[in-house]
């Protein structure tokens, strides 16, 4: 047999056995404790595995990006704040932030409500799973493809050509463009037509999310309210809206994760040109093009920081979920 | 245990009440439904017709031509694609990567999200605060620390599986213990109230409690989990760059498509063999979203 499928088999039936068998074993090593000490250190047997993988790969490199974030290009040297001074100077990195504004109201905005949308519409009727199918395709595809997908999209050729590209050929129907498409001069066209790139891929994600807590709602309530006159908008509105709002948090949340970190569709498709530079781009540009550690890991801090906003709101929306049930 | 765990079946009536309703009347529901359908497959379908074209085609008019003169259609992108002899190895590989990277994270965040759902400890909220803030950190400034520690240097596994298994883990954590600490922690309070009464150690409230009635959540886990690993490119490509023979598909895809001169056409074919599996890695795990999982775990 090939050794590397003896690995494979011994992985996937070997690591959740082991992992089973930790939490297991916890009780064991506990029973000999003290009740009152056994509650205090359980939780921390429980996380244990979960905050081993997040010290070694997440907190421990960025500890080392905050410290770059204070020193010059070679990290020879401490500079104090010049790194980020330059940001919140740099008519660049500004203009990267005013996207990711953009990003961040515009994605939310219409990937957690057409998600929504389309959650509670396709929950009744026959053809559900086709239609959630059909929404999801999207996720499933790759970036690079993505990008290839919507270059025949945008695709623009010279007035009076034959328009090979889906959008141009559309408004031409009704005499207009043709567009060149994420080329375009006025306001922030360039990145909103990337943002719906975005929102393409990833409503199937809020869907599926939203769809899947929209089954925990359970159907004698909906149909007691029904039973008592409730017309569907006043159930929506009433019961199922209410009632979805944590699981809608949980989603919007990533969704403004998502959008702050926004880099693979701007950097294949524009390359930042064209007024649609991000953060998460403008950081990869200064290490990678520019080799400037130091203003890289600045950015990746001014990240880290726009997220305490959202995570405040999200300790708040837990105690209340812990006070009512 | 007081409860038993079943699936509540709605009652005949209003079985008949609900397929009534989805039947006749509400043709404002399936119009939207559609509308949204054919906007959302519009940009795929363009992609899989010029799959099925002749790279010349492609360049000199619109995809929605073929629709006129099938005649254009041929599968000879695929059979290019499927003929270069590394296809096969990169499509058993991204598996072994993908499979123990989805279940590895998803085991480990629902321990740890039992523990922030369910049990208090002093510094809970703010621990729990700095794992979700973790989800903003870039992946792009990780790499080079990561890649030093795998190193001859440090735990000397440089270009193996084993490299990815654990950093697609603890990328996929912070999101992972997310979702599932605010679906365990939507779970009914009575139902492990009256589990501990009975004398149910909390593994044992874990493994046949809350485990069964996040089903549905678990099952999203695992889908977004398989389709971000199916689908990396950056991760792989560093950590594994050193080992080509254990490249996975996204990998060798984008080195193909260099390798044939440029030839984006080709990316169409091979973007839709990449993602026949996670497409049915969603159609099997459908089955799982549900109405009635937690439904009827309380009395009352």
């Amino acid at each position: 047999m090939d050794p590397r499928l003896t690995t494979a088999i011994a992985v996937v039936v070997g690591v959740p056995a082991v992992l089973f068998g930790y939490i297991i074993l916890t009780e064991q090593v506990l029973r000999p404790i003290p009740d009152r000490r056994r509650g205090t250190l359980r939780p921390w047997l429980w996380l244990l595995p979960a905050l081993l993988f997040l010290t070694v790969f997440l907190v421990y490199p960025t500890i080392g990006t905050v410290v770059h974030s204070f020193q010059n290009t070679a990290g020879t040297k401490f500079v104090g704040l010049d790194n980020y001074v330059y940001f919140f100077t740099s008519p660049t990195t500004l203009g990267a932030l005013k996207n990711n504004l953009l990003w961040v109201i515009l994605l939310t905005l219409l990937t957690v409500g057409f998600g929504m949308l389309i959650a509670v519409l396709v929950d009744r009727v026959r053809y559900e799973s086709v239609a959630k199918a059909v929404i999801f395709l999207p996720l499933a595809i790759s970036m690079v493809a993505a990008s290839v997908i919507w270059r025949f999209m945008f695709l623009y050729s010279a007035p009076g050509q034959p328009q090979v590209g889906t959008l141009n050929a559309f408004v031409g129907i009704f005499g207009l463009g043709p567009y060149p498409w994420l080329q375009l001069q006025d306001f922030s066209f360039n990145t909103i037509l990337l943002i719906i790139v975005m929102t393409w891929m990833w409503t199937g994600f809020c869907m599926v999310i939203i769809s899947a807590a929209l089954k925990g709602i359970s159907v004698e309530l909906l149909e007691a309210a029904r039973v008592d006159g409730a017309n569907e908008w006043q159930v929506f509105r009433g019961i199922i809206f209410p009632l979805l709002l944590p699981t809608l948090a949980v989603v919007a949340t990533t969704v403004v994760i998502t959008a702050l970190k926004a880099f693979d569709i701007v950097y294949v498709m524009t390359g930042g040109n064209f007024d649609t530079q991000v953060m998460a781009q403008s950081m990869i540009q200064e290490m990678f093009t520019n080799g400037n550690f130091g203003r890289a890991s600045a950015v990746a801090v001014v990240l880290l920081v726009t997220i305490v906003p959202v995570m405040a709101l999200n300790i708040r929306r837990f105690q209340a979920q812990e006070a009512i049930r | 245990m007081t409860a038993p765990i079943g699936v509540v079946a709605p009652t005949a009536q209003v079985v008949a009440r609900r397929e009534g309703r989805s039947r006749f009347g509400h043709w404002p529901t399936h119009l939207a439904i559609i509308v949204l359908m054919v906007i959302w497959l519009i940009p795929t379908i363009g992609l899989l017709i010029n799959s099925l074209r002749p790279p010349s085609e492609v360049n000199d008019s619109g995809w929605w031509t073929a629709i006129f003169e099938p005649s254009q259609l041929s599968l000879d992108n695929y059979a290019h694609v499927l003929a270069e002899s590394s296809i096969g190895p990169a499509f058993i590989n991204s598996l072994f990567i993908t499979i123990p990277a989805t279940i590895i994270p998803v085991l480990v965040a629902a321990f740890a999200a039992y523990a922030f759902a369910w049990m208090t400890f002093p510094g809970r909220n703010i621990l729990f605060v700095v794992v979700v803030g973790l989800l903003v950190v870039p992946l792009q400034t990780t790499l080079i620390p990561i890649l030093q520690l795998y190193g001859p240097k440090g735990l000397n596994i440089a270009g193996s599986f084993l490299t990815v298994w654990l950093a697609h883990t603890a990328y996929g954590l912070p999101f992972a213990i997310f979702l599932l600490r605010n679906f365990m922690g939507g779970l009914p309070r009575e139902v492990f109230e009256s589990a501990a009464i009975d004398g149910a150690s909390p593994v044992t409230s874990f493994l046949r409690l809350a485990l069964p009635m996040s089903v549905p959540a678990i099952a999203a886990l695992v889908i977004f989990q398989f389709l971000f690993v199916w689908n990396d490119l950056l991760v792989a490509l560093v950590y594994l760059g050193s080992s080509p023979q254990n490249l996975p598909l996204t990998v060798t895809i984008s080195n193909l498509v260099t390798s044939l001169g440029g030839g984006w056409e080709f990316l169409g074919a091979a973007a839709f063999i990449s993602m026949a599996l996670p497409l049915a890695v969603f159609f099997g795990l459908q089955r799982y979203f549900v109405r009635g999982i937690t439904g009827g775990s309380v009395k009352g």
